[in-house]
């Protein structure tokens, strides 16, 4: 892992046992301070107990939790220097919003509480709304308070677990935008857990996809969608079409040949794990292009299904083996396929990623909304 | 007819009132008689003499202290070890907690006559003089339950997140009992202390089983005294006691409505 600064959050080999099952496998992680990261993961794969143990309302059956040099591992929640933003806020029905801010740090004795409580209702834009009592206000207010009762403490580390799942899309997206600016401004380490694909990659710097209790990939946004390592990961984020594939032979030029039912194509070669010889050949729907390419990998079909949302049509192409392909083809001026067209899909070597074909294609594959 | 129709529901809830609240309106009433004979059971004139001289009639102010003593005590022990109980029952899974859930249960079903001579029989058996100990002793038995079903309907409205928050916060298990806890479970627990306290000074049964020539608790003196005519005085005991419960009623009433008002 990269190196190790003073305030950054480890864990080494965390893992919690319940009766019958693990719901966390030893997993190790290091999350430096001042990044905002994200958990993702489908509902059950141990994401918010990974989020539990660090903020001490779990223990841990095995493994350590260090901020910095300390070991926090044993220490209870209250003696942590690490704050939570609850899924359903938590936040104390029989005191005013401000009291809720004050909160912490009047547990610390801090002469300037009312003062930063103030500062921290003006940063969630709330300032005016210091005297009421929580259920006066909407859902996305009560959101906001939540965090400001968080990082009025300016803790080392602030745990959020799904704390926009309960807003409507349209103030999802605001208060993901927000949220982004306030960890920018406040510069403190944010660990965001979250089920929505989309939310990890517009917020984090880095995100590690969990699945079943284990750690799927660790790396930033655009490293996981472009060079997934797993079929899970693959699905998950995005959309792919997955080729079976089996690798030919050399093309020079740093390529491989490959085999996709009975059609050559190209395969950069340094996309291609040593020795695999049967692949899944992953390109993203919006790196086929609809239309005649430049005579490298391209597959004939027809259009089974077309859908335009504006920005972009999506279409379903009914490869000759049976398969459907999606395809995204931007809204850009080019003209459209309509249903039961014969078209050329392309792509560019390069654009593809490729992984072992003994995995699950269909892993990842169904989003769950609701995490549990 | 419509008139009557579209009222009737009215008219019975007001002749319903009317049914549970006249024996205290008689009772207030006759507070004020000044009775020919022995028996206060016919109106013959206004007197303020019986309220005026409250602890007029021998022993009646004894036992009324005695009754409220004990009451103090036995709601204030029954709250305490309720709340806790109750706390352990909702919040909980351990082996013993549906055999719990049944004892808990058990002091409110069983006929107080049984239960009343069987505590007897256990006082003798250890040793415990009767009096006013062993009437203790017996009223936080019983009124234990009471809290525990009040406290327990409370406890499960509330969210244990709330406490993990406090905590997440840095409030330590105290603080966080005492600032977060307590507060959301108060209500609970000020209803199961009031009926802890109506329950003990009300009981006659329990008590008269386990007292002594020298512990006449309120109700064991108003049943003395009405076999050879109660004095006026009880029945100001009574209204007093009537109009300090419906008092705590109306504020607590007043109280939560104000705060659903603030709230909504």
């Amino acid at each position: 892992m990269a190196q190790h600064g003073p305030g950054d959050l480890e864990l080494i080999g965390l893992t919690k046992s319940f009766d019958d099952f693990t719901a966390v496998e030893p997993m190790d992680l290091t999350i430096p301070q001042g990044s905002f990261f994200a958990l993702l993961g489908p509902s059950g794969c141990g994401k918010t107990t990974t989020l539990r143990m660090v903020a001490g309302l779990e223990q841990p059956t095995a493994g350590q939790i260090l901020i910095g040099d300390t070991d926090i591992t044993n220490t209870r929640p209250h003696q942590r220097n690490v704050n939570t933003v609850f899924q359903s806020y938590a936040l104390f029905p029989h005191m005013s919003v401000m009291d809720n801010v004050q909160f912490g740090l009047r547990r610390r004795g801090d002469k300037d509480a009312k003062r930063k409580a103030q500062e921290a209702l003006d940063l969630v834009e709330l300032g005016h709304a210091g005297r009421r009592k929580p259920n006066q206000l909407s859902g996305g207010m009560q959101q906001r308070v939540a965090l400001a009762r968080a990082l009025v403490n300016r803790p080392d580390v602030l745990l959020l677990d799904e704390p926009l799942g309960a807003l409507d899309l349209k103030l999802r997206r605001q208060m993901q935008i927000e949220l982004k600016r306030i960890q920018q401004e406040v510069g403190l380490t944010f660990i965001h857990v979250t089920h929505d694909q989309e939310e990890a990659m517009t917020m984090a710097d880095s995100i590690a996809v969990m699945n079943a209790g284990r750690m799927e990939q660790l790396g930033d946004p655009a490293a996981l969608y472009e060079n997934p390592s797993s079929t899970f990961v693959a699905n998950f984020l995005g959309q792919s079409n997955l080729l079976a594939a089996h690798i030919t032979g050399t093309a020079g030029d740093g390529r491989l040949t490959a085999d996709v039912h009975g059609h050559e194509v190209l395969v950069d070669a340094g996309r291609v794990p040593a020795g695999l010889r049967d692949v899944w050949l992953g390109v993203r729907p919006e790196k086929l292009a609809l239309g005649e390419g430049n005579g490298v990998n391209e597959l004939k079909g027809t259009v089974s299904d077309a859908s335009f949302s504006g920005v972009a049509t999506q279409y379903l192409v009914r490869m000759p083996w049976g398969m459907d392909l999606t395809v995204v083809q931007q809204n850009d001026g080019s003209a459209r396929a309509r249903l039961g067209d014969a078209v050329t899909l392309s792509w560019d070597p390069g654009h593809e990623f490729v992984l072992d074909s003994a995995q699950d294609e269909d892993a990842g594959v169904e989003h769950v909304v609701v995490d549990g | 007819m419509a008139w009557l129709r579209r009222h009737l529901l009215l008219f019975a809830a007001v002749a319903v009132l009317l049914y549970m609240l006249l024996p205290n309106v008689v009772v207030a009433v006759f507070s004020f008689n000044d009775p020919v004979g022995r028996y206060n059971y016919t109106w013959t004139e206004f007197s303020t003499r019986a309220w005026t001289n409250p602890c007029g009639p021998q022993g009646l102010c004894d036992a009324l202290g005695l009754s409220l003593r004990i009451g103090l005590i036995a709601s204030l022990v029954a709250t305490v070890l309720g709340t806790m109980i109750a706390f352990a029952l909702g919040r909980y899974r351990f082996r013993a907690r549906s055999g719990t859930n049944l004892l808990i249960f058990m002091p409110m079903a069983t006929p107080e006559v049984v239960m009343g001579s069987s505590l007897l029989t256990l006082f003798l058996m250890m040793g415990v003089p009767s009096g006013g100990l062993a009437i203790t002793i017996a009223h936080i038995m019983f009124c234990v339950s009471f809290v525990v079903v009040a406290v327990k309907a409370r406890v499960a409205t509330l969210d244990p997140r709330l406490e993990e928050a406090a905590a997440d916060l840095g409030a330590n298990p105290t603080q966080t009992f005492l600032r977060v806890t307590f507060p959301l479970a108060a209500p609970g627990i000020l209803a199961g202390a009031l009926l802890a306290f109506s329950l003990s000074f009300d009981d006659y049964i329990i008590t008269n089983f386990n007292a002594s020539p020298s512990s006449i608790t309120f109700p064991m003196y108003v049943w003395g005294a009405a076999q050879r005519g109660a004095p006026v005085q009880v029945n100001v005991i009574g209204t007093v006691m009537f109009i300090a419960a419906l008092a705590i009623v109306l504020v607590s009433q007043l109280l939560t409505s104000r705060r659903q008002r603030a709230a909504a």
